[in-house]
């Protein structure tokens, strides 16, 4: 669903804020959510001996191998939902550049630097993009994982490249998945609460997100 | 022999220092096997099977004489068949037992992430604990010579023991105590290679195998199981016998450097934007006013 066709103030959305994401944007958000983290915390258990607890503590290691991989479908399925949903708004154009070139400005909160950004700025695009590649580099590796007996032995490389892949993708996701958690709780607030309610308060969307407002609430952007 | 042979000095996936790691017994124990007087007559594939008490499986016919095209999780053990011919067009047929190596630095041990599920006694046994193991199968992976075997219904991943349960009892392996021939023989690692390189020199010198030898790959460490072999240069002949077995690169790379690489990258993640929060704090949305441009 593009942005264009969101109603600027549906009966749900209390007066003074609009809509930021629609129910569906946040089911599909909050259903990867919940199979990344599983993921994360099953995959970590697997990954060092130190994190094993965890995989005992979700059941047992035999039950949290089980589930990792149906529940990894699962998230490979809200990937692909949340890419017909935002495909378009996640479109990589020049005035992310400018952005990108002022990105030292904006992590030292210097935002006044930073020129405005449409629904989704140039860094949320950049997460975006990487979990989806990602997440397509943890399927075929994963697939691979899934099933190493099938793999002839002749060409046992495959298998231990798999592992390897797996775990260079996944360490990859977690570093912009630790980013994008501590800029939707801490960094940014009010983002949280937009992920949770749909809505967010027209001054924080003219803040953080200049040029979309201007797009949804119908004004010319030299204001 | 006695129970204190089964003394662990090696764990998977164990976090931290294992208790008994570096002991050794007087004597790590070893399998000898002479490929060049086994018959071939599947007696040890039988012994085998009995010992661990499974029922004997359906047998698979590939116009060779050999039992089934591979290793099962319920069959260790499997009289490799081969027809050679030699450079001077001799043909010869080469059998091979084939059975976990039991290496001494083993790949599947390395591999494995559940504590405890795969163990190495201090006289040099792997063995696979069923009751810790989670069904990954990264033992497959870390595996050079292809021997663990999942168990679909069960998920769990099977191998031959060395027997460990009997020579913790202070008798030889089942497969040993059934050859008719004395192509297998048992004892300690010491021993077994005299014996070994008694029977290559005597090759050597009194037969036409002028390059007979002793299999016991440095890569892994040396192994538990040896080989007597005609052709010491060749042992890729007798079903696949890797020339210079390793732990692969990449299960060794994936289980050193960049495991702490990852880690020390994930911890720094986190402290990364603690540290950015109370050096910068959050971003409020407070309109400021415009600057003009």
């Amino acid at each position: 669903m593009s942005s264009e066709a969101m109603p600027l103030s549906p009966a749900s959305v209390p007066a003074g804020e609009i809509q930021r994401y629609t129910f569906q944007e946040r089911l599909c958000h909050w259903f990867s959510a919940l199979t990344y983290v599983y993921c994360l915390l099953t995959g970590l258990a697997f990954y060092t001996p130190y994190l094993f607890w965890i995989a005992v503590l979700l059941g047992s290691g035999a039950t949290s191998r089980f589930w990792h991989p149906i529940v990894g479908l699962g998230f490979l399925v809200s990937i692909l939902w949340m890419h017909s949903l935002w495909r378009r708004d996640m479109t990589i154009s020049g005035k992310d550049k400018q952005w990108l070139d002022q990105v030292n400005n904006y992590a030292t909160n210097r935002d006044n630097l930073v020129p405005p950004q449409d629904r989704f700025n140039a860094g949320q695009k950049l997460f975006y993009w990487v979990m989806f590649w990602g997440t397509i580099l943890l399927l075929i590796s994963g697939l691979l994982m899934w099933f190493p007996e099938y793999i002839s032995f002749r060409v046992a490389w495959i298998r231990s490249l798999a592992v390897l892949t797996h775990e260079c993708a996944a360490l990859i996701t977690i570093g912009a998945f630790i980013i994008h958690v501590y800029m939707g709780l801490f960094l940014v607030p009010g983002s949280g609460r937009a992920m949770v309610r749909g809505h967010v308060p027209a001054a924080w969307a003219r803040v953080h997100h200049r040029l979309w407002y201007d797009r949804v609430a119908g004004k010319p952007s030299s204001t | 022999m006695s129970n204190g042979t089964l003394q662990i000095k090696a764990i998977s996936g164990h976090a931290g220092p294992v208790p008994g790691r570096d002991t050794s017994r007087d004597y790590d124990v070893c399998k000898l096997i002479d490929v060049t007087t086994c018959i071939g007559c599947k007696a040890c594939e039988v012994a085998c099977v009995e010992w661990n008490g499974y029922p004997f499986r359906e047998t698979v016919f590939d116009n060779t004489y050999q039992t089934m095209p591979d290793l099962e999780w319920n069959y260790y053990n499997l009289i490799r068949f081969n027809e050679h011919i030699a450079e001077d067009g001799t043909f010869s047929w080469l059998m091979r037992k084939d059975q976990c190596m039991h290496c001494a630095d083993p790949g599947c041990l390395r591999a494995c992430p559940a504590d405890g599920a795969i163990v190495q006694y201090s006289n040099g046994i792997v063995d696979f604990q069923q009751e810790h193991c989670i069904g990954c199968e990264y033992c497959v992976t870390g595996c050079p010579f292809n021997i663990p075997k999942f168990n679909k219904e069960t998920k769990k991943v099977h191998k031959c023991t060395l027997c460990s349960d009997r020579v913790g009892a202070g008798l030889e392996p089942a497969c040993i105590k059934a050859c008719p021939t004395g192509c297998l023989h048992f004892g300690s690692k010491d021993d077994m290679k005299d014996l070994a390189a008694k029977r290559a020199s005597q090759l050597r010198e009194h037969t036409a195998y002028k390059n007979a030898g002793i299999y016991d790959p440095p890569g892994v460490g040396g192994t538990h199981v040896i080989y007597v072999l005609h052709d010491i240069n060749n042992p890729e002949a007798y079903g696949g016998l890797p020339k210079d077995p390793r732990v692969p690169l990449l299960v060794r790379v994936w289980k050193r450097p960049l495991k702490w690489l990852g880690n020390l990258a994930m911890t720094a993640g986190v402290l990364g934007v603690v540290a950015h929060y109370i050096r910068y704090g959050p971003k409020e949305a407070v309109e400021k006013k415009e600057t003009p441009k």
